[in-house]
């Protein structure tokens, strides 16, 4: 992730940001066409589900996390696949991982010390999350008590009153406090676009967050009604093609929430190819987060090295 | 062979192949060579010729050259299949539609599959959208068999109909033609396009498998002399044709006078039109869906992109960006978003009107991906720096080519749009719905999509404008094209030729003259053109007389001259009185019968001087023509269009929009009556008229122009021009700014209107029968107010 230039962000330009408009039914019927025109077989299938796998932010958001089901997840992170299926395929020298490990910031430390060595970085929900309501100056230090605590990356949720009522300075504002506060950790803006009510917010929001220095937006908590769609997807990945023609800035696109199966994770990587690019496939610019999906990946590729088809429980659990 | 670890940095695609296994089964059991499928079984393979896959060129199979013996042959078993099939009671054939529609989807894959060899198309377009709309198709029309009886009212089947289809959507087409056919209880013979034969024949085999009677669907395979022969067939009672302008023109003028019913679906130019606050990747996507959905071979293509001048160029680099990342190969591939083009002929075309284009100053822009060397295949293409006054901006070119102009105002958008002779299709893209849905009625073409591109349902109905075409295909309004009224006077020939005065220089000569009425003032009819009473061109007059030989006056002789200026002024009126509110159009109506009425005794006399008839003979007819102008007023804010059920989020309006300027040639009987039942229906629905009265007994309707002088008709709405009927009326038919002809008269007429008509692919309303006009059954209704619109099917998408 540290690769690239990060996002400096810029001045809001709020007129662009009210001319934006998202058309919702042309935006569904191409996210309807995403996975028909686009398909993989083969040994293509099988290394564009690996692909997806190391895109994985593996997470555990739960009120019931211990360190002990955290310290499993990270043991599953620094080994998703299991050795004699990256054998099979060839690709133990490129000792696959998943792209971060995603807690609350309380199991922040036992997830460094679980993840140490393994490059994979920690990230840390924050601000507040889900709903990001509670008092900003505490939202704020909460974003400080990760980084100091050895997060890398932090997830944090936007007041979504700021765009359910178009006070986009107020939005800007808040996502530019959370991006100093941030330091060299990271800052993925989490928009919630299941509260969000329409696509054309949706790509405002992504667009003022980028503005305001995000280095990654998200779209969702996990906990909103509902979560990654295609068209939602399209509606922010075109605000960052229109970041980067712009700035030149590359930013990074998180789907979270709802993407369970494999099917579904070659979609939202063929929407990233076809609408930004190769560039978009890489952990750097592209994260699932996700946590039952790994085992669904794992699954398709133990069939492709089989031919049969695969159990759950034969993959140790995360 | 490379490997996982390579792929996972190249992260290509790969291929993607959709197994051709069964499909090459099932033409090889037939041994790789067709016949014909009439009256429920094959005929032996006779001289062939071969069906390509345009992918590779390779020979897919061989198939029959149909000859004028095999279309009798499939005319016959059709002929017979008739009476059982049509008598079939209506829910019987629904089920034999429903079972075709199961047929359709029980067999999708493999109908996907065939199409994509035989045609070329991607895989994913015949597995998504051909195939799914064809069985789509038949559940619908399943729906209108079994309403048949409730919905049709009076109405039954025409007969036996002949379809010709073209290669672009061979199975899709198909069932555009053969659902609604059969649904209304008619029996066919199908000529599929000699690209395309494959599917057809697979279809053909599978209804019949399914229960489908024999000969109530046949299938001649062959090129356009099959197709010719087809049309010529003098069994044949309605022709139903999608294709070609050239051809249609020609099918226009073979069937003139023979009384077979015609609906043609023609070619397109049609306008993608871009306002500045469209959502730009949502155009860009639909420019995609537009114009390389089926490597542009797309009847209705959006083939002209309008886009507003400030954005232009913003819109031409999302374009590029996006024709950079588009697919194009082995149409069997099912990653591929463009395949194949269908035969080399076609190849040929696109290349060189692109080149044209190219030399008179375009910019012509391709991908920088290579492009397959074997196989029929062309890149998408972008064409900039072009004109209406380009070839390519005027020529369908029917390939994956796009060619550009800007406008700088809503009007100038629809002036560029509709500067066009088609009006098939148009989309109109703009977050603001005042502004697309005050465009979407003012664009020349049947069907609209708003924020959208090619959106098909069978529900509505599909078909053009100008020379795009006439008739629907799909909904309500396409069941129309295949049923006729039952008992209807109408078709019977020749009454009217044998009820109608001789011409009125054949009358006896010489004329005695008007008695000397005490103080009687000179009385001069005039035409009446642009709501002013004219002098004739010509300068000459014609004399009317009674039965009797007696003059009774003199009316203008009218010419070509005559004619033109006339259509001028209703041109000139039309725009006002289309867009003029229902109720306005409603209350004039009223007003003319009012002071119709208030001149009852005396209309009612100049009836019965001119036609010998009784005074209460002539007051019946004034009575009768009282009332028909209620019945349209009545209609006039009623003749409503529909909201069809699409399967989408968001309507389909099916608006009644007037056809524009119609010429009238009036009957020759019932000279006020007749007049009125003709102009009435046009005018109650917003259409500007040219009539030509009686021509033996004109002065009715010259005292007319009195009546709507006095009734606040505009100017220009209704234009009256004396004279010799069928030479003024040949004038209209000519005429390439003449939208529609009734016309009643003598069969030489109707046959040479609908030769004459081609020119424009005027709509024609013509007949030599006689129509008894104080029947209201067959005088009025709705049948006239169909012949008076035609259906233009806006989609709204809508949704936040």
């Amino acid at each position: 992730m540290s690769a690239l230039p990060r996002n400096p962000g810029e001045p809001l330009d709020l007129d662009r940001v009210r001319a934006i408009r998202v058309n919702k039914s042309a935006a569904e019927r191409r996210a309807a066409t995403i996975g028909t025109r686009r398909t993989v077989k083969k040994q293509w299938q099988a290394a564009w589900l690996l692909r997806a796998l190391t895109l994985i932010d593996l997470t555990t958001l739960s009120g019931d996390d211990t360190p002990g089901n955290v310290r499993r997840l990270c043991a599953k992170a620094r080994h998703p696949l299991r050795p004699d299926l990256e054998d099979a395929l060839g690709v133990t020298a490129l000792h696959p991982t998943v792209a971060a490990v995603c807690v609350y910031h309380e199991m922040v430390p036992t997830a460094v010390e679980a993840l140490e060595g393994s490059g994979i970085p920690v990230a840390a929900v924050s601000t507040g999350f889900p709903a990001g309501l509670s008092p900003f100056k505490q939202r704020v230090e909460e974003i400080g008590a990760s980084v100091q605590a050895g997060a890398r990356e932090i997830d944090v949720v936007i007041t979504r009153g700021h765009v359910l009522t178009g006070q986009w300075n107020a939005l800007y504002d808040e996502v530019r406090t959370f991006r100093d506060a941030c330091g060299d950790a990271h800052l993925k803006v989490i928009l919630a676009t299941g509260e969000l009510a329409t696509l054309t917010n949706v790509a405002r929001a992504s667009w003022v967050a980028m503005q305001a220095g995000a280095d990654f937006i998200k779209t969702s908590t996990g906990k909103e009604g509902v979560n990654a769609t295609l068209p939602v997807s399209l509606a922010m990945v075109r605000q960052i093609r229109e970041y980067k023609a712009r700035t030149g800035c590359s930013i990074g696109y998180k789907p979270a929430g709802g993407i369970r199966t494999a099917k579904q994770a070659l979609e939202f990587l063929m929407l990233m190819n076809e609408e930004l690019g190769r560039d978009w496939l890489e952990p750097s610019l592209f994260r699932f987060g996700a946590s039952s999906l790994l085992t669904d990946l794992e699954r398709q590729l133990e069939m492709f090295v089989t031919g049969r088809y695969a159990a759950a429980h034969h993959h140790p659990m995360p | 062979m490379a490997t996982v670890a390579e792929l996972f940095q190249s992260m290509e695609y790969g291929p993607a192949p959709e197994a051709d296994a069964p499909a090459r089964a099932w033409l090889a059991a037939h041994g790789d060579a067709f016949g014909h499928f009439i009256g429920g079984t094959w005929t032996k393979v006779g001289k062939t010729f071969e069906t390509f896959d345009p992918s590779t060129g390779k020979s897919l199979a061989r198939v029959s050259q149909g000859t004028a013996k095999d279309v009798d042959a499939a005319v016959a078993a059709a002929r017979k299949a008739y009476p059982a099939w049509s008598r079939l009671a209506p829910h019987a054939r629904a089920r034999h539609l429903y079972a075709l529609a199961r047929m359709v989807q029980k067999h999708a894959r493999l109908f996907a599959v065939l199409e994509t060899l035989d045609n070329g198309k991607p895989i994913r377009e015949t597995r998504d959208v051909d195939v799914p709309l064809v069985a789509r198709h038949f559940y619908h029309h399943a729906g209108w068999a079994q309403l048949a009886d409730t919905e049709f009212a009076g109405y039954g089947p025409v007969g036996v109909v002949g379809q010709i289809i073209p290669w672009n959507f061979p199975l899709l087409m198909l069932s555009w033609k053969v659902a609604p056919a059969l649904a209304a209880g008619n029996t066919v013979v199908l000529k599929p396009a000699e690209f395309t034969s494959l599917t057809a024949l697979l279809f053909a085999e599978f209804a019949h498998q399914a229960g489908l009677p024999a000969g109530v669907l046949n299938i001649i395979t062959g090129d356009g002399e099959t197709g010719a022969a087809l049309v010529n067939h003098p069994k044949v009672d309605k022709i139903a044709f999608t294709g070609s302008t050239e051809v249609g023109k020609i099918i226009r003028k073979a069937t003139a006078g023979s009384g077979k019913k015609l609906s043609l679906e023609l070619g397109g130019k049609s306008p993608f039109i871009v306002f500045e606050d469209a959502d730009l990747d949502g155009v860009v996507e639909g420019v995609v869906d537009a114009i390389w959905f089926n490597q542009g071979q797309v009847c209705c293509a959006g083939s002209r992109l309008l886009v507003q001048e400030g954005i232009a160029e913003t819109l031409y680099a999302k374009l590029r960006a996006r024709m950079e990342k588009l697919r194009l190969g082995p149409p069997l591939d099912k990653a591929v978003d463009m395949g194949a083009i269908v035969a080399p002929v076609q190849l040929e075309r696109i290349r060189s009107l692109v080149e044209q284009g190219r030399a008179e100053g375009a910019q012509v822009w391709q991908p920088s991906w290579p492009v397959p060397k074997t196989g029929s295949f062309y890149p998408p293409t972008l064409c900039t720096d072009v004109f209406p006054s380009s070839t390519i901006a005027q020529v369908e070119i029917f390939g994956p080519v796009l060619v550009s102009m800007t406008f700088r105002t809503p009007e100038e958008a629809v002036a560029l749009a509709n500067n066009t002779p088609f009006g098939l299709a148009a989309s109109v893209w703009s977050e603001n719905i005042n502004l697309a849905l005050d465009i979407a009625p003012k664009i020349k073409a049947g069907v609209v999509w708003v924020n959208a591109s090619n959106l098909f349902d069978a529900a509505s109905g599909f078909g053009g404008y100008r020379e795009s075409g006439f008739g629907r295909e799909g909904g309500r309004e396409g069941m129309w094209e295949y049923v006729k009224q039952m008992g209807d006077g109408r078709r019977e020939k020749g009454a009217a030729s044998r009820s109608a005065r001789s011409p009125i220089a054949h009358l006896p000569t010489p004329i005695s003259p008007a008695p000397a009425g005490a103080g009687a003032i000179d009385r001069t009819a005039k035409l009446y053109i642009a709501g002013k009473q004219a002098r004739p061109d010509s300068g000459y007059s014609r004399a009317v007389v009674s039965p009797k030989g007696r003059l009774l006056g003199e009316v203008g002789d009218g010419n070509r001259k005559d004619i033109r200026n006339a259509v001028e002024a209703a041109h000139a009126a039309a725009k006002g009185w289309a867009s003029s509110t229902g109720h306005l159009r409603a209350q004039i109506l009223f007003y003319i019968a009012e002071n119709l009425d208030a001149r009852r005794d005396e209309f009612a006399a100049r009836i019965g001087a001119m036609t010998g008839g009784t005074a209460a003979a002539g007051r019946r007819e004034v009575d009768a023509a009282v009332r028909r102008l209620f019945t349209y007023a009545a209609w006039a804010d009623k003749w409503d269009g529909a909201v069809h059920g699409v399967p989408m989020r968001g309507v389909a309006l099916a608006m009644h929009e007037p056809i524009g300027v119609v010429g009238v040639a009036a009957p020759s009987e019932a000279p006020l009556l007749g007049c009125i039942s003709a102009v009435a229906p046009l005018i109650a629905t917003g259409n500007t008229v040219v009539a030509i009265p009686s021509e033996p007994h004109p002065l009715a309707a010259t005292d007319l122009y009195q009546v709507f002088e006095t009734s606040d008709l505009p100017a220009g709405v209704v234009n009256i021009v004396t004279g010799e009927r069928d030479a003024l009326a040949a004038v209209l038919a000519g005429h390439e700014d003449v939208d529609a002809i009734w016309y009643w008269g003598s069969d030489a007429g109707v046959t040479a209107i609908e030769i004459a008509s081609a020119a424009n692919m005027k709509r024609t309303w013509c007949t030599s029968a006689g129509v008894d006009w104080l029947d209201a059954a067959h005088g009025e209704g709705r049948p006239f107010l169909r012949e008076a619109v035609q259906v233009k099917n806006i989609w709204i998408p809508y949704g936040e």
